[in-house]
């Protein structure tokens, strides 16, 4: 039996209601107790302690991030570090290799991450780079939006059916909860195109409000742990913050299957823009915020900009395509039959534009000005607005107004007539910070239930012991903490100390299984064998995921409601 | 007998997954529909490498697994410049085990790109590559084009299941409703089939890549009445049918990888679609040759951060493609052992790079006998991943699927191989201290 005793720490497990008590944590076999016989004792001194971290959405594995890494070999320089007695070789910045992915997310105190968008016909290759990422538990969500089989049902106004088909690719991918990336706006990129919340998709006559609301309705008629998880349309237009709010009121009348939103809308940072074009561009957040905290059923996370090089990748194809027309630079893109599509182009994000400017403003000012942090979670999409490794700064910023203040001074001027941020006073606790960085993204994911994002008895013994007091209050010192652990613990053993990796155990995947009724599915089963018959360029019985990918499952079933 | 659905083909990049076999007796006894001659014979299996065995005195001589396992691992301990190279046939899963025998060794890993699409890849990195799956061409495209390819005898489904011969969504006449365009410096059946054949000068691409794009850009008057063989007449009527289109699909082979410009044809290859791209859909995929030399290159991507050419000497990934390229490495004479698996540099490297790996310590792990066998020194015998063994591979589009398992064999699989190389390099290591 193996047995941790972590002593004299000051703990936040919001989900518990604990705010900066000292208290013991006692594990045992992997699993948070009430007491331990003759544990390893780690005396934590009087440092931060937290449920090991979990994040909400970052793309950290799959057909997009290696075509990123692919043709970025000058990313790949910039992280490279030797293999050790522990660890394998790492590489790469904004698109680390899987490796480097896992010890670098446990240094700071991670221990699960979800990869956020998974085309299912490609969904084999999520799940090989997931098994390769070392440490971290894990999931995927499959994108479910742009699938004609999706469309034809929402048309049809067949929720039932559509919720058989959602039943069978979360199955058929080993996925966890439904992705929709611009809906009807990337089938619409098959042809060169994209389009706006109400505009027709052709061919298939749905708009992509339709399409949100009806995988919403479908959703809901399964126990899923997470809600529609939703990257709206006009992602990076100015004046979109319209659509995003138009696009949260889709959903409001639909009832939550569980203790949770109806709807997670993701970096929406990218989503909260005025003006009509890049000349007049400007802040909106407060708009979003606004409605977020006069809302119950959507939760958001915020997508905030590190400065700097990254490499933007998303599923969203038309997006990635004006983002390259603006910078001229690579760009790679790859559509995908009958459900998605993916694009890529490197991107600075400079203080010295004032673009760039307010989109940093933005993401912090939408943390600032969510009055409750079981709303939003803390985010950089990674790599899309910066990579994950810039976290601490983040959680700096946000407990820190001065430090907010001096990195102003630096960025562009703009940043004191279009951008909100120099106004807001507000500083982070570090029991808001645990909420938005576990409690709440545990929560909203509904891992809560199985054991992430808390240290109650029973759950997961996933721990991060920061190397800092409560009391401190130097920004600086608040990053570094948060970016080397002092230690982080997964299922109860050292995986980080002093900010080293000292143990590379493999991670679990997390996979949801819809059970939807057979006479449903069997219909359904008709409408997809034509597709995979005339449309599809693999078989039916090549397509789904098979058990040999997910050699660590964690399956969660999501029986259906009557 | 039992009749097999949904196998997937180990041969070449098109991976078709929808031959239908016989299995009697622990063996494909006929191949009912879905392959081509060449996927044919591959599943009904010919002459394979009988025995492991190690050379002495100038013979292979048959040996035990074990001999020869401990024998491949004292070469590669021993090795002070280790080359690991080929990994193009066989599994990602094997894929994986080699990256981290050349961890472990400090060894160069690279594959067959390095000789086939590096120069794709090259240029991918400088301008990125807009492509799709091969079902999207299916369902949508209605103008094809094939430059420096001719995949009627190379990869000889292609057309049929993913492109000018396919029915989908969009595209329910089938051919009739679309264009051919065949580039190449010869006629081949596959140009027969064209709608435009434009013939162009050996080493010229370049040249025409540019042209079109300057017609397509709506600069025509600054080309010339003929480019590299091909005359502007020619370009103009391509040039539209390129605007013309709904959707266009663009596939290159080594026609255009390894002539001329090299890499540079690529990149203006994709600039090419480009350019298209600001009339219309286009898109542009390379034909993979191999059935997972887009996997080996995914594989190294997602553990090395980079697809071919890798140095691990450092303890982290080095990555130079001319100077670490297998070839490269081979005529500067620079390494002192080799590890070839699923592929023949045998039949296919330069005579120079050849010269040197018969004068070093070779070991091949391969099902069949082939020019590399002559001269290797160490030679593994393993099952055929796709017929004796399943696992993962990429299709030529990046689509992940995982091969068939049809009978058993008595040959262990590559995985299992590189395991125990591995496995007994570190023990050789530990009890030499390092």
């Amino acid at each position: 039996m193996a047995e941790v005793l972590i002593k004299n720490g000051v703990v936040y497990d919001p989900l518990n209601g604990v705010k900066g008590e000292k208290k013991d944590i006692c594990i045992r076999d992997g699993k948070v107790v009430a007491e331990v016989k003759n544990p390893k004792v780690i005396d934590a001194e009087g440092r931060v302690v937290m449920p090991g971290g979990v994040d909400i959405h970052s793309h950290i594995a799959g057909g997009k991030v290696n075509s990123g890494r692919l043709f970025r070999p000058e990313d790949g320089r910039k992280g490279v570090e030797a293999k050790t007695k522990v660890c394998r070789m790492q590489s790469g910045y904004s698109v680390p290799n899987t490796f480097a992915t896992g010890y670098r997310y446990a240094r700071m105190g991670y221990t699960f991450v979800m990869e956020a968008a998974m085309p299912p016909l490609a969904a084999r290759h999520t799940h090989e780079e997931l098994v390769d990422i070392p440490i971290l538990d894990n999931a995927a969500l499959p994108l479910l939006d742009n699938n004609w089989m999706t469309m034809e049902y929402v048309n049809g106004g067949d929720m039932d059916l559509l919720a058989a088909y959602v039943a069978w690719i979360m199955k058929a991918t080993k996925g966890f909860g439904v992705k929709i990336v611009n809906p009807g706006g990337t089938e619409m990129w098959g042809w060169g195109k994209n389009c706006s919340l109400n505009d027709t998709v052709p061919t298939f006559e749905v708009t992509p409000a339709e399409i949100i609301k009806g995988l919403a309705e479908a959703n809901e008629k399964f126990d899923m742990p997470h809600s529609i998880h939703v990257h709206t349309n006009m992602l990076g237009h100015p004046g979109n913050f319209e659509i995003t709010k138009e696009t949260y009121d889709l959903v409001k009348g639909i009832k939550p299957a569980k203790d949770r939103q109806v709807m997670h809308t993701t970096h929406t940072q990218f989503h909260s823009y005025g003006g009509t074009n890049w000349g007049d561009f400007e802040s909106k957040a407060d708009a979003i915020a606004g409605y977020i905290n006069q809302n119950d059923h959507a939760t958001i996370d915020i997508g905030s900009i590190i400065l700097g090089d990254t490499t933007t990748m998303t599923a969203d194809g038309p997006m990635e395509y004006s983002l390259y027309q603006i910078t001229g630079r690579k760009w790679t893109n790859h559509d995908v039959e009958l459900e998605t599509g993916s694009g890529i182009t490197p991107f600075l994000y400079s203080g010295k534009s004032p673009v760039n400017t307010i989109q940093w403003a933005i993401g912090m000012e939408l943390a600032l000005l969510v009055e409750d942090p079981w709303k939003i979670a803390l985010t950089t999409d990674h790599p899309n607005a910066g990579p994950f490794i810039g976290y601490p700064i983040l959680i700096s910023m946000l407990m820190s107004k001065k430090r907010r203040e001096e990195s102003s001074a630096d960025m562009h001027k703009v940043i004191y007539d279009k951008a909100l941020l120099p106004s807001i006073d507000r500083e982070y606790d570090l029991n808001e910070i645990a909420i938005i960085t576990r409690g709440m993204t545990a929560k909203a994911l509904g891992l809560h239930e199985h054991g992430k994002g808390h240290l109650g008895v029973g759950a997961d013994g996933d721990v991060a012991i920061y190397d800092m007091t409560p009391e401190e209050t130097d920004a600086g010192k608040i990053q570094k903490a948060f970016l080397n652990t002092k230690y982080t613990i997964k299922g109860g053993q050292i995986v980080v100390k002093d900010g080293e990796v000292v143990a590379t155990p493999a991670g679990k995947t997390y996979f949801v299984t819809p059970e939807c009724d057979d006479k449903l599915t069997d219909e359904m089963m008709v409408k997809l064998k034509d597709k995979f018959d005339h449309y599809y360029s693999v078989t039916l019985n090549n397509y789904p995921v098979q058990d040999a990918y997910v050699p660590n499952p964690y399956e969660i079933k999501a029986p259906w409601r009557s | 007998m039992v009749e097999v659905t949904d196998v997937v083909c180990s041969l070449c990049g098109c991976v078709c997954d929808d031959i239908v076999v016989e299995v009697e007796d622990n063996k494909v006894t006929k191949v009912k529909r879905g392959a081509c001659s060449v996927g044919k014979s591959k599943l009904m299996g010919h002459n394979r490498i009988k025995s492991p065995a190690i050379r002495v005195n100038g013979e292979l001589k048959d040996c035990s697994y074990d001999e020869a396992i401990k024998k491949a691992a004292e070469i590669l301990a021993a090795s002070r410049r280790p080359l690991l190279y080929g990994w193009s046939s066989t599994v990602c899963e094997a894929d994986k085990v080699g990256v981290e025998l050349a961890e472990e060794l400090g060894a160069v890993i690279d594959n067959t790109a390095s000789v086939c699409h590096g120069p794709s890849v090259l240029a991918i990195q400088d301008v990125g590559l807009p492509s799709c799956t091969l079902g999207e061409v299916k369902n949508r495209a209605d103008v094809i084009i094939y430059w420096g390819a001719n995949p009627a005898e190379a990869h000889a489904n292609h057309m049929k299941r993913y492109s000018y011969v396919s029915k989908g969504f969009w595209t329910e006449e089938g051919k009739k409703a679309k264009k051919l365009v065949v580039v190449d410096v010869r006629a081949t059946k596959t140009s027969k089939m064209a709608d435009v054949f434009l013939q162009l000068d050996q080493g010229k691409d370049y040249l025409v890549f540019s042209a079109l794009r300057a017609i397509l850009y709506g600069h025509e008057d600054v080309v010339p009445d003929e480019v590299g063989g091909v005359s502007k007449k020619d370009l103009l009527e391509t040039a539209e049918m390129m605007k013309g289109a709904k959707f266009g699909a663009t596939f290159f082979g080594m026609g255009v990888t390894h002539t001329g410009a090299r890499q540079n044809n690529i990149v203006n290859a994709i600039q090419m679609t480009r350019a298209a791209h600001t009339h219309t859909k286009f898109t542009i995929t390379p034909m993979r040759g191999h059935y997972n030399v887009a996997g080996i290159n995914q594989v190294c991507t997602w553990e090395t951060g980079f697809p071919f050419a890798v140095d691990l000497t450092r303890g982290y990934a080095w990555y130079n493609p001319g100077e670490l390229s297998a070839t490269d490495l081979l005529i500067r004479q620079e390494c002192d052992a080799a590890m070839i698996i699923a592929s023949d540099p045998g039949a296919h490297f330069p005579g120079e790079s050849i010269k040197h790996l018969a004068k070093i310590p070779v070991i091949q792990i391969d099902p069949y006998p082939n020019p590399t066998t002559e001269f290797a020194d160490v030679v593994f015998p393993v099952a055929v991943s796709g017929v004796e063994a399943e696992g993962n591979v990429y299709r030529m589009d990046n689509i992940p699927i995982r091969l068939r398992k049809l009978i058993d064999s008595e040959y262990p699989e590559d995985e299992e191989i590189l395991k125990r190389i591995l496995d007994e390099v570190r023990a050789i290591k530990e009890k030499e201290g390092k």
